[in-house]
């Protein structure tokens, strides 16, 4: 059913009762072409675009819980492409590309709302990076524009611009088509999308292991619903993918940290952008619901605990609350942690594995959701050619061996 | 936030530490004589285990001394901390004896984690 407003009138004469289900919940067939492990945004992305741009319609969706229940559910919804080196620039970027029409293109509101992000600077050092990000970016063809302390207010009147304060606006970079969008319709717009394409999403459906025949190639997986066959496995298993890939014998760079994330209590429109800053580490802006969506770095130590440390929070809220004292009296609502996957140079892999029919696309650690249109995009072509697209083929394991890394952790365009 | 018994000082809270990464992960002795996936093992892959994991920690704000801790990554609960130079107590009888062990899946049998693995 193509959704309408015509559509909205007419099921509204039947009290909305005939809404038809948003996707099938087929059991598993014994085989398929394509099988992704892991049905969060990026996973159902990459079944969406194999069916609709590679013709590869016999795929699979596996997940051990509910769709979007991992980190699609839990993120603060940051869209951007402002990413210091080429590659990251052009593989983000593509994905801001596709965010534009995402909406008209499932048919699905994923209510993406551009509504810019804003990089705060506290200092002279502050200064002088976030003015070399804004040049990198316009020459990598990304819009990301310095303002001074006024334009930054005159863009967010919330900010205090005032010089005797303890961490004074220097000014800010602006990325413009920045902004967010919302994290569950993204998941269920790709997983309706990919499902009316013939995709067969299998919710609550664990991995626990990968076949392989016997030249080493993979020939399906094992799961809670018995074997599944299948010539080709992508994993897109966010914090788990070190535990999936090991069933392959993949050792991966990868190491699993919980990142929290929390929303306030609803309140009037107030907030009118996405408003970052690294010196005092953390990020802020407002759902369309009224909260307030903040958030900040990954807990210490690695773990699989979908909680993380109270005192973790307490900084963050620490640093929301220097940078916006008119928010010292709010009550928080919600607090969660999702597990994220993190490579030593903070970016991801999208690739092919040493292991044949094998692919993975993980490593996307704390800025994931923002990458996931392009990322399934890119990670269908990979599977659908046996081969890269031209944005992913820097994002390899092999980086790490042969020491080509795509180092964002040092250039910390972001919060890390 | 975790109670954590230094070695030498007792149990402190988490706020004295530092997280140090993954434990006995020995630098090749002679790094020009191992290949590059042995290096890039030794440097950047970890064992990530979803259970039991050997990690270092730093009572920073204490000792200021290095140590290691056994500590469940499903639950974060901490069974054993040992001194640094100590061999790592027999991870089989920890599950055994823990309060609330970790199911049989999340224990770690396939982990290797007293050294880096290579890749493939």
């Amino acid at each position: 059913m193509r959704y309408s407003a015509l559509q909205l009138i007419k099921q509204a004469f039947k009290a909305h009762q005939d809404w038809p289900e948003q996707w099938r919940s087929p059991e598993p067939k014994a085989r398929y072409d394509v099988i992704i492990v892991g049905a969060g945004g990026h996973g159902l992305a990459t079944a969406y675009y194999l069916a609709s741009e590679h013709g590869v319609r016999n795929v699979a969706v596996l997940d051990k819980g509910w769709l979007g229940g991992g980190n699609t559910g839990r993120n603060t919804t940051i869209i951007r492409s402002n990413y210091l080196w080429e590659e990251s620039a052009a593989l983000y970027d593509h994905a801001v590309k596709l965010w534009g029409d995402l909406s008209q293109a499932l048919n699905y509101n994923v209510m993406y709302s551009p509504r810019g992000v804003m990089m705060l600077a506290h200092n002279v050092h502050d200064v002088q990076v976030a003015q070399r990000h804004v040049h990198a970016n316009r020459l990598a063809g990304v819009d990301n524009a310095w303002l001074g302390p006024e334009a930054a207010k005159a863009f967010c009147d919330p900010l205090n611009i005032s010089n005797n304060i303890r961490y004074p606006v220097m000014g800010a970079a602006l990325q413009r088509r920045g902004g967010v969008a919302r994290h569950d319709a993204v998941a269920w717009g790709y997983a309706r999308a990919a499902s009316a394409l013939g995709v067969d999403i299998i919710e609550n459906c664990a991995v626990t292991g990968i076949d392989r025949d016997a030249h080493g190639a993979v020939s399906g997986v094992q799961t809670a619903k018995g074997p599944i066959a299948a010539a080709k496995v992508g994993v897109v298993a966010a914090g788990h993918t070190s535990v999936l890939m090991d069933m392959a014998g993949v050792s991966m760079p990868l190491e699993s940290y919980p990142l929290q994330a929390l929303v306030s209590e609803p309140v009037k429109p107030i907030f009118p952008c996405v408003v970052m800053s690294n010196t005092v580490h953390a990020y802020i802006s407002q759902s369309d619901k009224g909260e307030l969506v903040i958030g900040a770095g990954t807990d210490a130590y690695t773990s699989y605990a979908q909680t993380g440390g109270l005192h973790i929070t307490q900084h963050t809220l620490d640093a929301i609350c220097e940078l916006f004292p008119m928010f010292r009296r709010m009550r928080m609502l919600r607090n969660w942690g999702g597990i994220v996957d993190v490579t030593p140079d903070r970016s991801p892999i999208l690739a092919k594995t040493p292991v044949s029919g094998l692919y993975v696309n993980c490593g996307w650690g704390t800025g994931g959701f923002k990458a996931t249109p392009g990322s399934g995009h890119v990670f269908a072509h990979t599977i659908a050619r046996d081969e890269p697209h031209a944005i992913n083929a820097p994002f390899t394991i092999e980086r790490f061996r042969t020491g080509r890394l795509i180092d964002e952790a040092a250039a910390a365009a972001v919060a890390h | 936030m975790l109670l954590i018994s230094c070695p030498y000082c007792g149990a402190r809270p988490e706020l004295e530490f530092s997280h140090g990464g993954e434990a006995h992960i020995a630098r090749p002795a002679d790094p020009s004589a191992v290949s590059d996936e042995a290096w890039a093992g030794y440097l950047y892959h970890r064992s990530n285990p979803r259970g039991l994991h050997i990690e270092r920690w730093r009572h920073t704000h204490g000792c200021g001394r290095f140590f290691n801790c056994v500590r469940d990554t499903v639950s974060d609960e901490i069974l054993a901390t040992y001194r640094a130079g100590e061999a790592p107590p027999d991870l089989t009888t920890l599950v055994s004896s823990s309060s609330s062990p970790t199911p049989p899946s999340t224990a770690p049998e396939a982990q290797p984690a007293h050294s880096p693995k290579a890749t493939p």
